[in-house]
């Protein structure tokens, strides 16, 4: 489990009893935000009228995560474009960085994805509120259920609201986990079974490279649409 | 709120990573060491490139996708502009063609009716002159044989008297030749 640890990188920062130093976490982080940033500044530098391949990244990337946020939130979503394209793209760079040998994953890293999964589940709340005000309690009482039921189903529903913010950030979580965990293990098996039997771990470890990109990509989109499907709950308030 | 909510989770998966730090210290996300110090990056970090894509990048793509949207559909327009012009300027082109075909064609026409006018004018004219030469004809072979009688009977005479001249050496009278010339003729006749 050594790749999930973090340590310090340069000195201690240490802000009273709280410390804050850079680690390798952090370093992680900053790759992936500057790669964004740096990916999508030069997509956007030119406006030709036939992009070249970085803007149409860029675009592609933008048309892309703007058909997700109208197809699943509706018009409605639009103010909240730009933080969902940050969400998903810094979900997804640091996934990806993640999956370069030696490197570290920061959303491997339970309290990453359960801040920005607490932080959405707040936002989301507070915009439910401020647009419906106490009429964003009616979330919890579906329209259509028998009245016998409904001190039932009212529980549920405040239940499965609440666990919003852990299922989301655990999914992610134990995703990235678990599938560096594997390859990991895999890894072990080549090395112990060596040149004669290390080559069917050997194979199952390329095979879990490919998969995990696929699911590093996947965990990202999961984590935006997720976003997306709960703006829409706070938004478009139709139970 | 936040904090507390926090130390909750904290206290939470600190349990846990005592539950399962038997082996080998567990797993290395239950340690709570760098939490605070994840939490303080991940805000800076995902903080600043947020801001940066909102306020810079992703309105200059949206700007770059609208003006190449709106570029787009200006050709289209000005294409299928150009495109009923050229019809119009076909349909034109078309009927300038009918109209200077029409237009030969009455030349033409008139030209032969004129033609066929003179022609036929000059034809009367020269009937007219073609049957007044024969009337002149016919007059004159009329008056010919009016007067052929009377030459033919002088001549007759004529030859008559020099030949009984010439014959006998006497000069007869015309008179009495006459006579004998038209008892001769109105024998023949």
């Amino acid at each position: 489990m050594y790749q999930f640890n973090v340590y310090r990188i340069g000195p201690e920062i240490k802000i009273g009893e709280i410390d804050l130093s850079f680690t390798n976490a952090s370093l992680f982080m900053v790759i992936s935000s500057l790669a964004v940033l740096i990916i999508f500044n030069l997509g956007s530098k030119k406006s030709s009228l036939i992009p070249n391949r970085i803007q149409l990244l860029a675009e592609l990337s933008y048309t892309f995560v703007s058909k997700m946020i109208s197809d699943t939130a509706g018009s409605k979503a639009k103010p909240y474009f730009s933080f969902i394209f940050s969400l998903f793209m810094f979900v997804l760079f640091c996934n990806m960085f993640g999956m370069i040998p030696y490197a570290f994953t920061v959303t491997s890293h339970i309290i990453v994805t359960f801040v920005l999964a607490a932080f959405i589940f707040i936002g989301v709340t507070v915009i439910g509120f401020i647009k419906h005000g106490f009429g964003y309690l009616k979330l919890f009482v579906p329209s259509g259920v028998p009245v016998v039921l409904l001190p039932l189903i009212v529980v549920i529903e405040v239940i499965s609201y609440l666990s919003r913010p852990v299922s989301l950030s655990v999914r992610l979580f134990a995703n990235m986990m678990a599938g560096h965990t594997m390859m990991k293990v895999f890894g072990g098996f080549v090395i112990s079974l060596g040149v004669v039997g290390g080559w069917l771990p050997l194979g199952f470890s390329v095979a879990l490279t490919g998969l995990e990109i696929l699911v590093a990509f996947l965990q990202a989109y999961v984590f935006a649409i997720l976003t997306c499907i709960y703006l829409n709950d706070a938004l478009n308030l139709h139970h | 709120m936040f904090l507390k909510f926090s130390q909750i989770t904290f206290f939470y998966f600190l349990l846990l990573s005592q539950v399962n730090g038997a082996e080998s210290g567990g797993m290395p996300q239950l340690n709570p060491e760098f939490w605070f110090s994840q939490i303080f990056w991940l805000i800076i970090t995902f903080g600043f490139m947020f801001v940066v894509l909102s306020k810079l990048v992703l309105p200059k793509i949206s700007e770059n996708l609208e003006t190449r949207k709106a570029q787009i559909s200006e050709n289209i327009e000005s294409a299928e502009k150009q495109r009923l012009e050229s019809e119009n300027k076909i349909k034109e082109y078309n009927k300038l063609i009918l109209e200077s075909k029409n237009e030969a064609k009455n030349y033409f026409n008139q030209a032969r009716e004129k033609i066929l006018k003179d022609v036929d004018k000059k034809r009367e004219n020269l009937e007219k002159e073609i049957n007044e030469e024969i009337s002149k004809a016919e007059k004159e072979i009329e008056d010919l044989k009016n007067k052929s009688p009377d030459k033919v009977r002088k001549i007759a005479i004529e030859t008559s008297s020099d030949l009984i001249k010439q014959v006998i050496g006497v000069d007869v009278n015309n008179s009495s030749i006459s006579a004998i010339v038209e008892d001769i003729s109105r024998k023949r006749n």
